[in-house]
């Protein structure tokens, strides 16, 4: 990657976590370290991979993302209202009465959602369906999803994993948010993931680990991911629970679902506002 | 022509046309495709159907991923576990995510015969028809499931079939002039006395409780109500309007299934007493369906007796 290039993906990260944090603050409660672990992973994603067109939400061999951790939501939505896909003005309304930007992802309320999500696991599982259905259409699209470390708990994503392995899914990538917290506590604490690598590979896929905040080594593992056509692949994300926002990184072990007050919510912008807006 | 054949045997015949009609129909399955009659799709058509294994909570949801991609799937499994055993998949990935799979759930209530108490689905109805949007449609021969066919293909939207697999009890609709609406309940007999609404397998129990009755001098009206979900109210209040007394008859719990249904239509429409035939909320058992229809209270001889109690609370009523 161009340093040019790597320069301005970073700042487009900090616009992505200043829209998010202003659209959770505004409201003053919401996921905010799931949506702060995810971004870069997903900025990478949506500004250098997928092929979309904001004009054309539905287009149909589109690429497709399913954000399988639904509650990470706001952080999709200010990408999504970043490229043009709908106003940045429909931030204000995150979670209010008659919304189109509901907590969890909706494909039936946000224009360039591609799939409903928030009961964990399903959309991992969606995503595999979309995956066989692109392959057997042969439309050369790429089926990208993205689950949470604690999502990993539940059954389907391995019943699902199975599956995608078996039947060669080369056209799905898939990212693991490991940002090693899961709402009542740490993973290894509650139910030890690890060798999460081993296990994935075990099930067909081809595996590899990257710091999830660097964004050149997410796009080189993604650009990898997309010459493996006989594999699915998993990319794992070492990630940090709140990420970018210092007073909420070092609430790393409460930060999933929480208040912000205008005080916070002020010094969170003025953090973020350091680094120019107009990437 | 249908008299002798099994309802999965129909069924698969049903989709084979439509496979061969319509290239974005895909048949998943979690294992049963040869109990439910169709592996013989997945041998011809590999490119339309996946037999996801033993794992119907990832079939519901790839369904749903295949249906958001413009194909139209049909997911195949027990009436336990298409309902019950993946009940937040159906609601959210197919239901609440407004996409287009069909929903079949084979051997429900006791057809599950000496798969026993953990393979009854006395409890689907419920959980379907508490989701909204879903429809629930219940043939009751294999006439009745061969004039649905091209309705629910052309109906875009989560429909629950609730199939019985073999040769059903009896056949009521055979008649060629029969004209099959998925949304109208049918009249199968008309009486002044009595309502009897029955759906699948009880319908037949229904119209031998009718006979009974007859000789009695009692006139029961049989209704059969195809699609629990959403109910023809109109028909149903009407016969309502009519005989002024009912029994709702099915292959369920009469708590959360047709009765309920009936009873909320009713209630609303045209409140009268109303006596219930089904599992009365209690779990089922293994046997053969003779001996359960009559540990159950669900054969024709109960319902003749649920009839006359009914009238009974009818003239008191007056």
């Amino acid at each position: 990657m161009e340093g040019k290039r790597k320069a301005e993906l970073v700042k487009k990260c900090r616009r992505i976590r200043y829209l998010t944090m202003d659209e959770i603050g505004k409201l003053g409660v919401g996921h905010v370290g799931g949506c702060l672990s995810a971004i870069d992973a997903l900025v990478v994603l949506y500004y250098n991979h997928m092929r979309i067109d904001p004009q054309n939400p539905r287009m149909s061999n589109r690429d497709r993302f399913v954000l399988s951790k639904g509650h990470a939501g706001p952080a999709l939505y200010a990408i999504l209202a970043d490229k043009g896909f709908f106003p940045l003005s429909w931030l204000d309304t995150l979670n209010r009465g008659g919304t189109r930007l509901p907590s969890h992802a909706d494909m039936n309320q946000t224009p360039g959602v591609d799939m409903t999500t928030g009961s964990l696991g399903q959309g991992f599982s969606c995503a595999v369906g979309m995956a066989i259905g692109s392959k057997r259409r042969k439309d050369n699209a790429f089926i990208y999803t993205m689950i949470g470390d604690g999502e990993t708990d539940e059954g389907i994503i391995w019943e699902a994993a199975m599956l995608a392995g078996n039947q060669k899914l080369g056209n799905l990538i898939a990212f693991t948010d490991y940002n090693k917290m899961q709402l009542d506590g740490e993973t290894r604490v509650i139910n030890d993931l690890e060798p999460l690598s081993d296990k994935w590979r075990a099930f067909g896929w081809e595996t590899e680990e990257v710091d999830g905040h660097d964004v050149e080594a997410i796009d080189a593992a993604i650009c990898r991911a997309k010459q493996q056509l006989q594999r699915p692949s998993m990319i794992i994300l070492h990630t940090i629970k709140g990420k970018g926002v210092s007073f909420i990184e070092e609430m790393w072990r409460n930060n999933h679902n929480i208040t912000l007050s205008p005080e916070q919510h002020k010094k969170t912008l003025e953090e973020l506002r350091e680094v120019t807006l107009d990437v | 022509m249908y008299e002798k054949a099994e309802m999965r045997t129909v069924m698969a015949r049903l989709l084979k046309e439509a496979i061969q009609q319509d290239e974005n129909i895909i048949l998943l399955d979690a294992d049963l495709a040869r109990a439910n009659g169709i592996l013989p799709l997945f041998e011809e058509f590999p490119q339309q159907t996946l037999d996801v294994g033993v794992a119907e909570s990832n079939m519901a949801c790839v369904a749903a991923g295949l249906a958001s991609y413009g194909y139209k799937p049909f997911i195949f499994t027990f009436a336990a576990f298409a309902s019950r055993r993946i009940c937040d998949q159906v609601m959210i990935s197919i239901a609440y995510a407004r996409q287009n799979v069909k929903i079949v759930g084979t051997d429900p209530g006791i057809a599950a015969e000496l798969n026993g108490g953990t393979h009854m689905a006395l409890e689907d109805v419920g959980v379907m028809r508490s989701i909204p949007s879903m429809v629930i449609f219940e043939p009751v021969d294999c006439y009745q499931l061969a004039k649905a066919m091209p309705q629910i293909l052309a109906y875009e939207g989560p429909i629950y079939i609730r199939m019985f697999r073999k040769v059903p009890p009896a056949t009521w609709f055979a008649a060629e002039d029969y004209k099959f609406d998925l949304f109208k309940a049918d009249l199968l007999r008309s009486g002044r006395d009595v309502t009897l609404y029955a759906t699948g397998i009880e319908v037949t129990q229904a119209m031998k409780a009718a006979g009974v009755l007859s000789q009695k001098g009692i006139e029961a009206e049989v209704i059969n109500i195809h699609t629990i979900k959403p109910i023809d109210w109109h028909t149903v209040a009407q016969s309502a309007a009519k005989t002024g007394c009912g029994v709702v008859c099915e292959n369920h719990n009469v708590i959360g299934g047709l009765g309920s249904a009936v009873a909320e239509c009713l209630a609303n429409h045209h409140p009268i007493p109303l006596e219930f035939i089904g599992a009365q909320d209690h779990f089922a058992e293994v046997g053969k369906m003779p001996y359960l229809l009559e540990k159950f209270q669900m054969d024709a001889e109960s319902i003749v007796k649920k009839a006359e109690l009914v009238l009974k609370r009818k003239k008191l009523s007056c």
